[in-house]
């Protein structure tokens, strides 16, 4: 029989990425106006079929880490477009939430096995 | 100074963004008014950003406080209380048109901020609620 751990290994790690990139994008509003900033951002895909082959989650989220190519370079360096940034925020929010209810649904089975209803 | 999380980041850009903002309405206050001297005509002031990287979190601070190097105006206004000698005054080095364009980005990207608390906010507590 698998372990809890093993259960949630899945859904777990996606959700601490969704996590970590949501940190990543929201850093990424933050310094909107910030001359010379780089905008950064997470590649979820390559960075979960990492962790599935059982790397450790912060390598896999810094081995997949990388800067943004503006569509439209600005002038004091900045690579931050808010519109991206947005769409791309409220995306992540939005699966974020997806994996969630994935767990809790998986949490709710095991508890109704449990009480064997 | 500890381990940044998402409410800092948004946090500290909005104190930021509010700085920036003052500086709009101090300038803004100033414009058209008049000095007997160039040297002593106001200059407009602006923030200077830079921000502050931690792990995987980059927050913005004001780094300091900038005159710009905009030149006052001279007028002829022999009839102003501040005129000098050859009934010239100086006018403030401020560009309205800038500040008030620069007042909208300030607030827009201040909203933005507000808008990454909340959803930040609505995850956690549907995380730890968990049913």
């Amino acid at each position: 029989m698998p372990s809890l751990d093993q259960i949630f290994a899945l859904n777990g790690g996606a959700l601490q990425l969704r996590g970590q990139r949501l940190n990543m994008l929201a850093s990424n509003i933050a310094n909107a106006s910030t001359p010379g900033y780089k905008a950064r951002d997470l590649d979820f895909d390559l960075a979960m079929k990492q962790t599935q082959n059982g790397r450790p989650l912060d390598q896999a989220m810094n081995d997949h880490t990388g800067y943004r190519i503006p569509l439209q370079p600005s002038l004091d360096g900045n690579t931050v477009e808010l519109s991206v940034e947005q769409t791309l925020f409220a995306e992540n929010a939005i699966q974020y939430r997806t994996t969630l209810s994935f767990m809790q649904d998986q949490v709710s089975s095991i508890r109704r096995a449990l009480k064997g209803e | 100074m500890g381990s940044m999380n998402v409410f800092d980041v948004a946090g500290r850009a909005m104190s930021a963004q509010m700085v920036r903002l003052n500086t709009t309405a101090s300038n803004l206050a100033n414009a058209r008014t008049d000095y007997s001297s160039k040297d002593e005509a106001f200059r407009a002031m602006r923030p200077v950003f830079r921000s502050v990287v931690e792990n995987n979190l980059a927050t913005v601070d004001v780094d300091r406080i900038v005159k710009t190097d905009a030149e006052p105006q001279k007028r002829y206004d022999p009839s102003n209380p501040v005129a000098d000698k050859e009934g010239y005054v100086w006018e403030a080095a401020v560009d309205e048109t800038a500040e008030l364009i620069d007042m909208l980005e300030t607030a827009r990207n201040y909203q933005n901020n507000v808008q990454v608390m909340q959803t930040a906010k609505s995850l956690i507590l549907e995380t730890v609620r968990n049913q």
